[in-house]
């Protein structure tokens, strides 16, 4: 049975429905990450699993206990903000202890003392114990915050997207180095992100907030290759997925694509029916080449820019249908842009969506 | 080095206006140390021989005058009521102001907004238009000349005060800050405490201060709605002024007493608020 189970949570601000009919099961010790685009509402789903808001409608159960009654300071939970919201008056060392000195643990002075420098010293931040919060870094900030919210083990540790405010390269490191120093406390996770990239890399599974709800909940993998709609496809990948609209016709292992005049095959094994819907092919999955195949299209060059090391080039098929395309730094030096270009497509690589719904068709 | 006649004239133009501040006050200070005769000459003396006769009749509370009958003052007892009504009328204010303040800052009520004001414009009266009625009341319940009556009314002035300084204080903490706390472990006095208290302090500190000075200042209050029983010193000043003579020394010695509370508290407290401006910083 899972460890914390959420059902049917609701909240709403005034007409704003926030989080409707929510619902996730999380294991014990799972990195569970929630993923989704800026005002999706993960900061509050925060703040209700913490007891910071309170529910309109639903139930959370931890440890087949239902807590939603129950003050934050006995929730057992704990989460690192991502303004940190350390105390600014207190010395980090006094900021880190602070959890164990809550009144009902009585825990002698010695051993907090002990503790509060092994969690220093995990994050690195032992030479900082004595300085005030305006006094560190942002990174030293976010890992004073987040030895604060480990150093009790609480059966959950909530991380409100704690790599948002610090530098691109302590961000890579925390990444690097988290699931490292979150394995050590052997705790459940849950970890905000709107970063796909950092939910794939640290999460053991990932959920996928917006509209109010999870629309996905699976390991990285099966959501990056399975998206349940367009919405989710388009969230995971940057340059974002190309989608059009399109009669799709099938016989056999082929798909015979009809976007607006513009006809092509697509190799792909799948169960839907000839209708007409939304195909999506990811921009990593078009092939890209001055030499003309079999099956492919000629298309003609509109620009090409750099992003995060590679090479996405858009390209203009004859129907006027723009695609996006990317490929490695190396590959792309293999092209010439000033002569003739052609596309090919990876089989079994593409995406159908339901035109009015965008669920996925499969 | 070229002589900038701009900041000539500018030092010339601070010393002015510091001397026209400071020398009444240097003024009296002198004058405290002088006996009547010596304040009464027809050309003021620059020189003169310093006594502490003042001071000590102002401590025993009596002063002989030459050729007149010994005069008696109760400065010794205003001084001590001055003190009560303050450091009361400030607890009060504290006790009361910082939790309302607190509740303003974070929880949007029903009606807050309105309650809110309503209390500010209290300040707005002019005190004269309500002591005549509180003067009748206060008889009428037997509240007249007590500490009780005048703490109590003082609090129309300094609760508002510090209510609106404190609020501002206590909204700009994230509350992200308290609710960390209640995260730790912590119940939801504890972060009251040890988190918003402590960081809303140079509010605290400063509201205090001009509440005491409010206090300690007060006139009208106390000499409607007290005797000379609980008058502070800022009506028990006027019993040195009879019929038969004008102690202007002793007068000047009471002034340079009655500052010294003020003052003190006032270098004491400048340490928060210089602190307060510093602490803020939450994120980067």
């Amino acid at each position: 049975m899972s460890y914390l189970t959420l059902e049917n949570l609701s909240k709403s601000f005034k007409d704003d429905k926030v989080i409707s009919n929510l619902n996730a099961k999380i294991d014990k010790g799972e990195f569970f990450v929630v993923f989704g685009p800026s005002g999706s509402g993960k900061t509050v789903l925060l703040r209700l699993l913490s007891g910071i808001m309170l529910l309109d409608n639903g139930e959370i159960e931890m440890n087949s206990q239902v807590i939603n009654e129950f003050q934050p300071e006995e929730r057992d939970i704990s989460m690192a903000f991502q303004n940190f919201a350390l105390y600014p008056h207190m010395k980090a060392y006094d900021n880190i202890a602070s959890p164990l000195r809550a009144n009902n643990k009585n825990i002698p002075d010695d051993e907090i003392d002990q503790k509060v420098k092994e969690v220093a010293s995990l994050l690195k931040i032992e030479h900082v114990l004595t300085q005030f919060p305006k006094e560190l870094s942002n990174g030293q900030k976010q890992r004073t915050s987040l030895a604060r919210s480990l150093i009790s083990k609480p059966s959950v540790v909530l991380l409100d997207d704690p790599l948002r405010n610090v530098d691109a390269k302590i961000r890579f490191e925390m990444r690097l180095e988290l699931p490292r120093v979150l394995k050590e406390f052997n705790t459940t996770v849950i970890y905000v992100t709107q970063d796909f990239r950092e939910a794939m890399a640290l999460g053991d599974k990932i959920a996928v907030l917006y509209d109010g709800k999870f629309n996905d909940i699976d390991t990285p993998k099966n959501i990056y290759l399975n998206p349940s709609s367009l919405t989710t496809a388009k969230l995971f990948g940057d340059p974002t997925i190309n989608n059009f609209t399109a009669s799709v016709k099938k016989e056999g292992n082929l798909l015979f694509v009809d976007a607006d005049g513009e006809k092509f095959k697509l190799k792909r094994k799948t169960n839907i029916q000839d209708c007409r819907c939304i195909v999506g092919i990811r921009p990593e999955d078009i092939i890209l080449s001055n030499e003309p195949s079999d099956e492919s299209i000629e298309v003609e060059f509109r620009t090409k820019t750099p992003l995060n090391l590679r090479i996405v080039f858009l390209v203009k098929l004859k129907s006027g249908l723009e695609l996006l395309c990317s490929m490695t730094e190396e590959e792309s030096r293999l092209i010439n842009e000033n002569n003739k270009l052609y596309i090919s497509f990876l089989d079994e690589r593409s995406y159908f969506f339901d035109v009015e719904t965008k669920r996925n068709l499969e | 080095m070229t002589i900038n006649i701009w900041s000539i004239l500018k030092f010339f133009a601070y010393v002015a206006i510091i001397m026209f501040f400071l020398f009444p006050i240097a003024w009296v200070f002198n004058m405290s140390f002088m006996t009547n005769d010596e304040i009464l000459r027809k050309v003021p003396a620059l020189f003169y021989e310093p006594t502490l006769k003042n001071y000590v009749a102002l401590w025993e509370g009596e002063l002989a005058i030459e050729g007149f009958a010994t005069m008696y003052i109760f400065f010794k007892q205003n001084l001590i009521n001055s003190a009560i009504l303050s450091v009361g009328s400030v607890s009060v204010t504290l006790l009361l102001g910082v939790p309302a303040a607190y509740a303003f800052a974070r929880y949007k009520f029903k009606g807050g907004e309105d309650i809110a004001f309503t209390l500010l414009s209290f300040r707005f009266a002019p005190a004269l238009l309500i002591i005549l009625p509180l003067n009748l009341y206060f008889s009428k319940i037997g509240l007249y000349d007590s500490y009780f009556a005048l703490i109590w009314v003082y609090q129309l002035i300094t609760l508002p005060l510090l209510l609106w300084i404190v609020r501002g204080y206590f909204e700009d903490i994230s509350p992200d800050i308290e609710y960390a706390y209640r995260l730790d472990g912590h119940s939801w006095f504890q972060s009251f405490w040890r988190i918003s208290i402590p960081l809303a302090k140079p509010g605290i500190a400063a509201a205090s201060l001009l509440c005491f000075i409010y206090a300690w200042n007060n006139f009208v209050f106390a000499l409607i709605l007290g005797s000379s029983q609980i008058q502070p010193v800022t009506v028990g000043a006027l019993a040195f002024i009879t019929a038969s003579a004008i102690p202007y020394g002793l007068i000047a010695c009471g002034i340079v007493v009655s500052v010294l509370p003020t003052l003190i508290l006032a270098l004491f407290i400048q340490k928060y608020l210089v602190q307060g401006l510093s602490l803020g910083a939450i994120k980067g």
